[in-house]
């Protein structure tokens, strides 16, 4: 039974990071706007966009 | 004339100039709300048009509430670009301060959420380790892994708590300071005595500890808390945005003679002010320059717009439809006809702030017998001998299991799917509470003009104009944003479309066009020199083409297409439908007998309605005030509970329980049948949480009650009630 000295730490840290990530998506506004996430999916950002490469504006 | 014609120029909206801030950084920064974006492709284009204006550092919109962000540097651009570049992509963009709108907490709904996601991670570590617990009580777990098991499950579950739990903590205080009972007072005493009673255990290393207990409880009742409060924020959001694309600002003339924006607030009396046509007069004031029509609906229920010229009276909140005006200011903002109302209607709010919640009526029964029932385990116990640990370990047994979970969700998950469901409707829930004191609402009060009508003219005798009347009549009505040419104009699409030459309007008569060489004119009887025989109670046009003879289109208020089937489902529920109405006398009477209501009052005056409101509360009826103009806003508080179209007046849409949009009446409807079948599920619900307090309490008194046990017991009575509570949204799809 010794092993659970181990693997308690490590389920609680997974789970622990697990609830980090959480935090940081809810920090960094990603359930602000369910819907339009949901559509967002739908840009195709493969291509570059005509207009910015056109006036040179940064990327961000 | 100078000024008139500079003012045509002006654009009606808003200078968004006003509504922007500085950031920290040194960017400026505005809010828009762009009503029209549903879609990935809206959602790109508005972004793309924004992103791509040389300066813009930042433009982000959301869809779920329909606003964007825009951030940019304020040296490289002008705020005016922003809107006028969004409204060159098709996109009517309205600036708003989100410091004015942001009525609802978004911190709120952010703990909330942080709270879950720790009740949730606490919640299914510690029933990781409390499975195995239970499944070593009847197998082989020694002593030590026990201890070292319960240890860890504290170390979790307490910090969890402490966190978590502060949304009912916090409620549970207010509520006892206020000397009241809500529900979560027993369920932060059930919540505290479980964790700290555990700890107890934990340290003299006993077999039972309930941490599982305590932070599932916090868990679900966090998710129904959570979807209570996001559902109520989308409901509030969708109403800021409706007050908000009409927030009004005056266009102010300098006495240099230049145009400005400025808040209404800000106009004192002398100031002269320009109103465009369409447009709401900004303050009560006295017409300096041009004739138009006003339109005193949403202030008087009187139908009729109303002529007016230089020298006369207008009140602030009325629509000018006729030719912009120059008013010069005669009342400050807070002395207007529109302020005195607002001051009525703050003074009528009487039977909304009496009203109890359900939830807290059930905890002001429930807490104390629930408190009663633990003392009593208590002493029981002691009286039978037993250790004063097993006593009060099973007295906190009682508070944990009787520890309303089911009670909790029982509102919030019939409120969720309730709300939802009338979103899809178009109607939106504004108050809390609107669901429970609509289902027990028997007597209807209907508004007239704008609510059982439209508020907008229609055309009545087309089948008298000859065709070729009704097309010229059309085409050149088409030019003009009057609402009786608009009117007109609807009736032109499936005619042949004269061709017209020059046209043009003049302001406050009529438009003036060339048809074949002759002269056409429609507008107001004296344009035409034609005599007015406006005996029939609606609006008129005349129509003439030089050396024919002159036509009278006439225009009446046209009834919402489902109103009377509306009515007469409504009666068929049992409800007293009346109507109350500022218009004149006729004009009512015709409607309620058109649309079979028998009790009906004309020329009611806002303390007139209150009063009726009042009489017939005092009959012991509640009553559902139904109703859109300013006339309307304090009667609508008086009301048990009240509903507003969505083109209602500002004050009226604040002060009403509901707001629903489109044409028709039907949505009243379905508001009244989801109230009341919400209300029904909702009593289904306690009785189901109060049918397995019946099962479970006996065994918890009797010291049964394992944490395994109760674990079960809880989490199966929560699914049960949240399974019922969808039900509501099963049936809305065997309706449609």
């Amino acid at each position: 039974m010794s092993i659970l000295v181990y693997l308690v730490p490590a389920a609680l840290l997974l789970g622990g990071l697990g609830l980090a990530a959480f935090m940081w998506s809810l920090r960094s506004g990603q359930y602000d706007d369910l819907e339009g996430a949901a559509e967002r999916i739908l840009y195709d950002d493969d291509k570059p966009e005509p207009d910015r490469t056109e006036t040179g504006e940064p990327e961000n | 004339m100078a000024e008139l014609a500079a003012g045509l120029q002006e654009r009606s909206g808003i200078d968004p100039a006003l509504f922007v801030r500085k950031t920290p950084e040194g960017e400026a920064r505005l809010d828009l709300v762009v009503a029209g974006m549903h879609c990935a492709g809206c959602l790109r284009k508005v972004e793309g048009a924004l992103t791509k204006l040389d300066g813009v550092t930042h433009a982000r919109a959301n869809l779920s509430t329909k606003r964007v962000a825009v951030r940019w540097d304020p040296a490289r651009l002008h705020a005016d670009k922003i809107v006028r570049a969004l409204a060159d992509t098709g996109f009517t963009a309205v600036p708003f301060d989100p410091k004015l709108l942001g009525t609802f907490d978004e911190n709120e709904t952010r703990f909330l959420l942080r709270s879950l996601g720790v009740a949730g991670f606490a919640a299914a570590n510690v029933m990781l380790i409390s499975v195995s617990v239970w499944w070593g009580l009847v197998t082989d777990m020694d002593e030590t892994t026990r201890a070292f098991f319960h240890w860890v499950s504290a170390l979790i579950a307490l910090p969890a708590v402490a966190y978590a739990g502060q949304p009912f903590f916090r409620s549970a205080l207010k509520a006892l300071r206020a000397r009241q009972m809500n529900m979560d007072v027993p369920i932060g005493l059930a919540v505290i005595l479980a964790t700290s009673m555990s700890l107890v255990q934990t340290i003299v290393n006993a077999r039972h500890v309930y941490f599982d207990a305590s932070v599932t409880l916090l868990f679900f009742l966090l998710i129904g808390r959570y979807l209570d409060v996001q559902a109520r924020a989308k409901a509030c959001s969708a109403a800021e945005n409706l007050l908000g694309l009409r927030a009004t600002a005056a266009t102010l003339i300098a006495p240099d003679g230049t145009h400005r924006s400025v808040a209404v607030e800000s106009l004192e009396p002398g100031m002269k002010v320009l109103v465009a046509a369409g447009a709401r007069v900004p303050a009560d004031g006295e017409i300096i320059e041009g004739a138009s029509e006003i339109d005193t609906s949403l202030v008087t229920g009187e139908s009729l717009p109303e002529r007016v010229g230089p020298g006369g009276g207008v009140f602030a909140g009325t629509l000018n439809i006729g030719a912009p005006l120059i008013v010069r200011v005669t009342k400050r903002d807070d002395e207007s006809l529109l302020s005195e109302i607002v001051r009525l209607m703050e003074s009528a709010e009487q039977g909304r702030a009496r009203y109890v919640r359900i939830a807290d009526r059930a905890a002001r029964f429930y807490s104390p017998a629930v408190h009663l029932m633990a003392a009593a385990t208590l002493v029981l116990w002691f009286a039978l001998g037993a250790h004063w640990e097993t006593a009060l370990t099973n007295a906190i047994a009682v508070l944990i299991i009787t520890c309303p979970c089911a009670l909790g969700l029982a509102v919030p998950v019939v409120q969720v799917v309730a709300t939802g469901r009338l979103i899809r409707q178009g109607v939106l829930v504004k108050a809390a509470d609107g669901l429970e004191r609509l289902a027990q609402g028997d007597t209807i009060v209907f508004d007239k003009t704008g609510t059982l009508t439209l508020g907008r003219p229609q055309l009545v005798n087309m089948g008298e104009a000859p065709q070729d009347m009704l097309a010229l009549g059309a085409a050149l009505a088409a030019s003009s944003r009057h609402p009786l040419a608009l009117a007109l104009a609807a009736h032109g699409t499936g005619l042949a479309r004269p061709k017209l030459d020059d046209v043009r309007e003049v302001p406050g008569m009529g438009l003036e066009a060339v048809h074949d060489g002759a002269r056409l004119r429609l507008g107001n009887a004296g344009f035409v020199d034609a005599e007015s025989t406006a005996a029939h109670g609606g609006s008129e046009l005349w129509l003439k083409r030089e050396g024919g003879d002159a036509f009278c289109f006439r225009f009446e208020d046209t009834v919402r297409p489902d109103a009377r089937e509306t009515i007469a489902a409504l009666k068929s529920r049992g409800f007293a439908v009346e109507l109350l109405s500022g218009d004149r006398e006729p004009a009512v009477r015709k409607l309620a007998g058109e649309l079979g209501l028998d009790e009906w009052r004309a020329a009611a005056r806002p303390d007139a309605k209150i009063a009726r409101l009042e009489e017939l509360a005092a009959q012991g009826r509640k009553v559902v005030m139904i109703g859109d103009g300013l006339n309307d806003a304090p009667a609508l508080r008086a009301a048990h509970v009240s509903i507003s179209p969505a083109d209602a007046a500002d004050v009226s849409q604040t002060a009403a329980d509901f707001i629903f949009q489109g044409v028709r009446l039907g949505p009243v409807l379905e508001t009244v049948d989801v109230a009341r079948r919400s209300q029904r599920l909702v009593f289904q619900n306690f009785g189901l949480a109060i049918g397995y307090n019946i099962f479970a309490v006996p065994l918890a008194v009797a010291g049964y009650v394992t944490p395994l046990v109760a674990a079960i017991a809880m989490s199966s009575s929560s699914i049960i009630v949240i399974v019922n509570s969808l039900r509501l949204n099963r049936k809305a799809k065997e309706a449609a």
